[in-house]
């Protein structure tokens, strides 16, 4: 076990240093300027000198994309609920939320300003806007995926609808939950950083505005970093929960493998 | 550890009796006739088989007599009790394991009990002499995954027994399995059945299986579902390998495969 895992972490970890080499070689070779591309060295400077401005930015886009993923969940899941078990509620709302996707969610971004201020709110509504799709999708799908023979059984059993759906159904389809939650984090850290592009007075979206701005070049890169371990943060939370609440079998369900 | 049950000592009543059932399916404005005047009696502790061509009726038929459908016409009774919906004393089989995932072995075989909220400790008892049963035992804290499709299907056969229905529903419950596979299943059945003799209710689409297992053997034909002939099948029970190679037992299957054929099935 212990084998196969750095089995699986060192070749994209080596692939990664040489990659990362190449760029702070052809930096130096060709003298590319800062406020071009800046070298990994001096991204590195950046992080360093500006870790608590960092740190600080970082949290307020951790907190918008946590509100607005976790608005996506709560919302998401009753509402795949409903379409999933109500056929009136799936012909009623399921064209309109498909339909509702063909709106490109960043072009709300300036609405919610006019509508909701410069605050938290508006990053929040972008980020839940985006996130809810997939869990809403997924969850449905998961719910209509339970084998009819595993209803009926249940049914022969005596058990009541309520009873198997959160016997059955829920189980059967928590892997596919996961798989939009999954989906979701990722982007509901789009949907913030969006809506801090538009208007913000804080958070890593705006932090990039100002370093742009200021032909910081390196900070701007610092913040992509610090963006992408914040994504990568938020995924390996849902994936620790997913480990603390699945099951193996069920995870293995949801990765396709055969058993074990 | 088996002590078969005399037959004798056995009630003899009808278990399950149908009196000219009718069937239709309606979807989209078209209206599907799945069975068409059925009836049919299953004496009290007898095997049945249910032979027929795809489509003619036979899950429709099981989901019947396990209450989770209505007829369209007639009337179906169990015990001698017209029946309204699903009920208590019935186990079922189905086609595919249906065993849930994330359950192991044991816990999958314990779900009736879980279900139906009856003593777990008497359950759990149950349970793990059924699994030793039919051999495993073993695999109790295994995953349904980790298992073969006949260890599979043999612990669905194990979660069906389990509250000790009086009768034993199946549809085609060895059809995924591999001919050798299927052959040690179909001893197992009859050796478990003829522990302790229930009504049992077997549908297969195999003319040999359906003969070396059961008393009675009805025949379907094609849709409308319909029974067009039944036979009455005399060899002793619990049945062995060796029936296969019996002239007659060739003979009803040969005949029935004439049936089938004037039928246009075949
Ligand atoms: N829920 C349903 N709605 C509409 N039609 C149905 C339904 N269930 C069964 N039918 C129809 O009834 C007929 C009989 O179906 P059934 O499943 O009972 O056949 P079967 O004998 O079990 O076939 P097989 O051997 O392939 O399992 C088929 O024509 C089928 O299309
Ligand atoms: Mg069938």
């Amino acid at each position: 076990m212990k084998a196969a895992t750095l089995g699986t972490v060192l070749p994209p970890l080596a692939a990664l240093l040489v990659l990362v080499a190449l760029w702070q070689a052809s930096t130096d070779v060709f003298a590319i300027p800062d406020y071009i591309l800046p070298s990994p060295l001096a991204i590195a400077e950046a992080v360093v000198a500006n870790w608590p401005l960092l740190l600080k930015q970082s949290w307020a886009t951790f907190v918008e994309s946590m509100l607005g993923f976790g608005l996506g969940i709560v919302v998401g899941i009753p509402l795949a609920v409903l379409i999933a078990c109500s056929p009136a509620a799936e012909k009623t709302f399921y064209p309109l939320l498909v339909a509702s996707q063909s709106v490109p969610k960043v072009a709300l971004a300036p609405i919610f300003v006019v509508w909701f201020g410069f605050g938290l709110l508006p990053k929040v509504l972008i980020a839940f806007s985006i996130a809810f799709f997939p869990v809403v999708v997924n969850t449905v799908v998961g719910l209509q995926r339970t084998p009819p023979d595993m209803i009926r059984l249940m049914r022969a059993l005596g058990s009541s609808p309520l009873e198997t759906f959160w016997r059955v159904r829920i189980p059967m389809a928590s892997p596919f939950i996961f798989a939009g939650i999954k989906i979701s984090s990722a982007f509901a850290v789009v949907g913030a950083i969006v809506g801090e592009f538009i208007a913000a007075e804080q958070g890593l979206g705006y932090l990039q505005l100002v370093a742009n701005n200021n032909l910081q070049i390196p900070l701007l890169f610092a913040c992509l970093l610090m963006l992408s371990v914040l994504g990568a943060v938020i995924y390996y939370l849902v994936v620790l929960v997913e480990r603390l609440i699945l099951p193996a079998p069920l995870r293995a369900l949801q990765n396709g493998e055969p058993g074990q | 550890m088996t002590h078969a049950k005399e037959a004798s000592t056995t009630p003899r009543g009808t278990a399950i009796s149908i009196r000219d059932v009718g069937m239709e399916f309606s979807r989209r404005g078209q209206s599907v006739t799945a069975l068409d005047g059925v009836s049919l009696d299953i004496a009290a502790g007898t095997f049945c088989s249910v032979l027929g061509p795809s489509g003619c009726g036979k899950s429709t038929l099981l989901s019947l007599i396990s209450g989770l459908a209505r007829p369209t016409r007639g009337e179906v009774r169990v015990g001698g009790r017209p029946l309204a919906g699903p009920y208590h004393d019935v186990g079922i089989v189905f086609q595919s394991d249906v065993l849930l995932p994330w359950m192991t072995i044991l816990d999958n075989i314990l779900l009736p009990a879980r279900v139906k909220k009856q003593d777990m400790g008497a359950a759990r008892a149950r349970g793990l002499r059924l699994l030793e049963n039919v051999g495993l035992i073993d695999f109790r804290d295994h995953y349904p995954s980790e298992l073969s499709g006949g260890m599979r299907q043999r612990a669905s056969i194990c979660r069906a027994l389990l509250t000790e229905p009086s009768v034993l529903l199946m549809d085609e419950p060895f059809g995924a399995l591999d001919a050798l596979t299927r052959e040690k299943m179909q001893l197992d059945l009859n050796r478990i059945w003829a522990e302790d003799a229930k009504t049992v209710m077997f549908i297969t689409h195999d003319i040999e299986e359906a003969v070396a297992l059961a008393d009675q053997v009805i025949v379907m034909g094609p849709r409308p579902g319909k029974v067009i002939r039944r036979y009455e099948i005399d060899f002793a029970q619990p049945r062995t390998l060796g029936i296969r190679r019996e002239p007659r037992f060739q003979d009803i299957v040969d005949d029935i495969r004439n049936v089938f054929h004037s039928a246009g099935v075949l």
